[in-house]
């Protein structure tokens, strides 16, 4: 390890290495910085990007943007909800999706978006939004992470 | 032999891009590619080039249209494409905006460094580094040249005063962070000319007289993050990055910091606390970054459309930029346009068009026949405009009037449909998530506000309620430390002034005039209409809807809880707000 890599930057290696944070790495590197564990703890929860839990197989960030907000991302979550039933924070009880509410994917023009694993989706209805992670279920042959 | 150019920003591949790309590649094709022209509602785009002469634009390109466009380029007869070729209104969209910030977006590869020298890359750094730093930021100061993020801080000051400060040891920092929902230009320019990026901040670097710098980029942009990266190995390789810049003796190295996903870091002290690896929570100004910013070090620190701008002011001259604008704001901005618009997409025009021209005229209007309601400017800090203010120029004092501001570019479109008490719900759910809770006022008014919001799209609000929303407003803008709190009230307080009457509808009449609010809606069937199908009973969560097969159903209004599956779930469209 680095020692003059932040926590911020140590904490993202650790996700990109696990997917999440788990409890003893934030021990661990708290213990390499010489800092407490409640200051690296305080880090990691202030950004949304860290994840203190296992995610699912797939990550489906959905966009809660203005752009999105204005052409009815809640209807997509909604149908979403219908299909996997997870709301925002919730991984589905197969270990195939975990679904995040996001600030702005940037892709604003086609909005409403959601990202599965890095792939944008854009101009979504419900129905649509439910086809496409129908579809990763199904080449997921229904198996769980 | 034509050649074949596919756009490949992040709207172009979530339009379906690189499923083109694949297709071109398989009818025997090698299309190069290029970032975003800007034109999102026409993605996936694909140009066609004979030398440097863009013969035809292909728009709306679906994979099967593959073999079509390989034929065409072989032969370089079009006839076979123009059915996708580019409208000529559509072509307006392009054609009545100025491009100086976006202008290689769309045009070159991004991940070629040739392309990027052969349209004059690098000749304003080379220009730089035969200058004095003081007479680099002398034209800086000519060009009037303010920040692009959001606060519109003359550049030249916050150089000259980081070139001023005591200290060896001097930072810049590229604000890449784009928090602001409904802003994108700044993920545009770094996927589409990431060498633009690179070249400002040399010629910044090199006018303060820092050696070292960083890009924070949000981590919700992994492909600018790819393209950044291959850029500045590629400048590195050949001698522009690093150690002795061109051999001239000046070096500077730019890395990447991801970030981690808070929008108060759009804020620059909160992004130096970020960077060093803590909390983002801003700091106590002054001292301002340019005496104590990253370690305690001067820092100065730009967004991207700001460091876009530098090399085109040096090379064409600061008093050519200072030219297009208005008294108070020279120059030319970057709009995304998006909601309810019919064209979206990136839009640079010069500053002092009105409201109007860039929504009606360049941007075509509302969609879909609807009616102009508000415009939404400069995020959760900005405030929505209405209809009466359409011909308020584009301009930083002229947009603070109206209780919006300029913002770092993002206009959402609003029609008839949008309600702007949930609009101002909206954005309070926003700031009240992403309040770093530093200032009291802050951390709890925001969510008081949100509440008091949520009561009133609820149908429960109280007289007096627009008062209390008030009165906690001035609170938070006095209370808060940061400018992202200061101004978190704006969305409330500009939707109460310009739409008082949807807040009174709401709470006096229980009623929400853009029928958005579900609490406050009920739908009702067409009877002439309804084939008797069942599709919206079915759907129905509450068992609200009751008939028999084949003939008219109807909605039980005791029960209907207005959430609209039934009108969505309609294919003869029989169901309606009531």
């Amino acid at each position: 390890m680095n020692e003059n890599e932040s926590i911020v930057s140590l904490l993202q290696e650790v996700q990109a290495k696990n997917g999440y944070i788990p409890k003893d790495e934030i021990y661990r590197i708290a213990a390499e910085k010489g800092v407490s564990p409640a200051k690296v703890t305080g880090v990691a929860t202030f950004y949304s990007q860290f994840r203190l839990s296992k995610p699912g197989k797939n990550l489906i960030l959905l966009c809660k943007g203005t752009a999105c907000h204005v052409n009815s991302a809640d209807g997509i979550a909604a149908a979403l909800k219908e299909e996997l039933g997870i709301g925002g924070g919730e991984t589905s009880a197969d270990g195939l999706f975990t679904l995040e509410f996001v600030a702005c994917l940037g892709c604003c023009s086609l909005s409403p978006v959601m990202m599965i694993n890095g792939v944008a989706y854009g101009s979504l209805t419900p129905e649509k939004a439910k086809r496409i992670v129908r579809e990763i279920r199904d080449s997921n042959d229904g198996k769980g992470a | 032999m034509l050649r074949i150019v596919v756009g490949m920003g992040s709207c172009g591949v979530a339009a379906g891009a690189g499923r083109v790309k694949e297709a071109l590649e398989r009818a025997g094709t090698k299309p190069g590619i290029t970032g975003c022209v800007g034109a999102c509602y026409l993605e996936p785009i694909v140009d066609l080039y004979e030398g440097a002469e863009l013969k035809r634009r292909l728009v709306k390109v679906a994979p099967e249209d593959a073999p079509a466009i390989a034929a065409a380029a072989e032969s370089g007869d079009l006839a076979g494409v123009e059915r996708l070729a580019i409208s000529a209104e559509d072509e307006e969209f392009l054609s009545r905006q100025t491009r100086i910030a976006l202008r290689h977006c769309g045009v070159i590869d991004p991940e070629s460094l040739d392309a990027y020298r052969a349209a004059d890359g690098y000749k304003a750094l080379e220009k730089v580094l035969g200058m004095t730093p003081e007479a680099v930021i002398e034209e800086i100061k000519v060009s009037g040249l303010a920040g692009r993020g959001g606060a519109g801080f003359p550049t030249w000051f916050k150089w000259n005063a980081a070139r001023n400060a005591k200290g060896d040891e001097k930072y810049l920092i590229c604000n890449a962070d784009e928090g602001d929902p409904g802003a994108f230009m700044d993920r545009a320019v770094i996927e589409s000319d990431p060498h633009s990026l690179i070249e400002g901040m040399l010629i910044a670097a090199y006018a303060i007289g820092a050696k070292e710098a960083f890009v924070y980029v949000r981590a919700e942009y992994p492909l600018a993050i790819v393209r950044l990266e291959k850029a500045l190995g590629d400048a590195r390789a050949a001698g522009i990055l690093g150690k002795n810049v061109l051999g001239s003796g000046f070096s500077c190295d730019i890395r990447i910091k991801a970030g981690a996903g808070a929008f108060v870091c759009g804020e620059e002290t909160a992004l130096i606390e970020s960077l060093e690896g803590s909390r983002g929570m801003p700091r106590l100004k002054p001292p301002f970054p340019a005496e104590k910013g990253y370690l305690n070090k001067p820092s100065n620190i730009n967004n991207v459309e700001t460091f876009a701008n530098v090399a085109w002011i040096i090379l064409n001259g600061g008093a050519k930029f200072a030219a297009m604008g208005t008294e108070n704001s020279k120059g030319t901005k970057v709009f995304a346009l998006t909601g309810k618009i019919r064209r979206g997409g990136l839009v640079e025009i010069p500053m002092g068009l009105t409201l109007r021209e860039v929504i009606f005229g360049i941007g075509g209007g509302i969609r879909d026949g609807k009616r102009f309601k508000a415009v939404q400017m400069g995020g959760p800090s900005g405030g929505c405009i209405p209809e009466s203010l359409l011909d308020t120029r584009i301009d930083y004092r002229e947009l603070g009037a109206t209780g919006a501001i300029m913002g770092s570019g993002g206009m959402v479109v609003m029609d008839e449909t949008t309600c702007m008490v949930n609009m101002a719900k909206f954005f309070l759910d926003f700031t009240a998530r992403e309040s770093c809770g530093k200032c009291v006022h802050c951390r709890i008014g925001t969510r008081r506000l949100h509440e008091i919001l949520t009561r009133i799209t609820e149908g429960k609000g109280r007289e007096g309620d627009v008062e209390l929303l008030e009165e906690l407003c001035r609170g938070i803008k006095d209370g808060a430390l940061c400018g992202l709190g200061q101004t978190a009230p704006n969305p409330v307080l500009t939707t109460i002034r310009y739409f008082r009457d949807e807040y009174d509808a709401h709470i006096r009449e229980r009623r929400c005039p853009a029928g958005e609010c579900a609490a406050l809606r009920k739908f009702k069937i067409d009877p002439a209409k309804c084939k008797g199908c069942g599709a919206c009973a079915r759907k129905c969560p509450v068992k609200a809807i009751a008939g028999e097969s084949k003939k008219p159903y109807a909605i039980d209004p005791a029960k209907c809880i207005g959430c609209g599956s039934c009108e969505a779930a309609c294919r003869f469209g029989a169901v309606a707000k009531a």
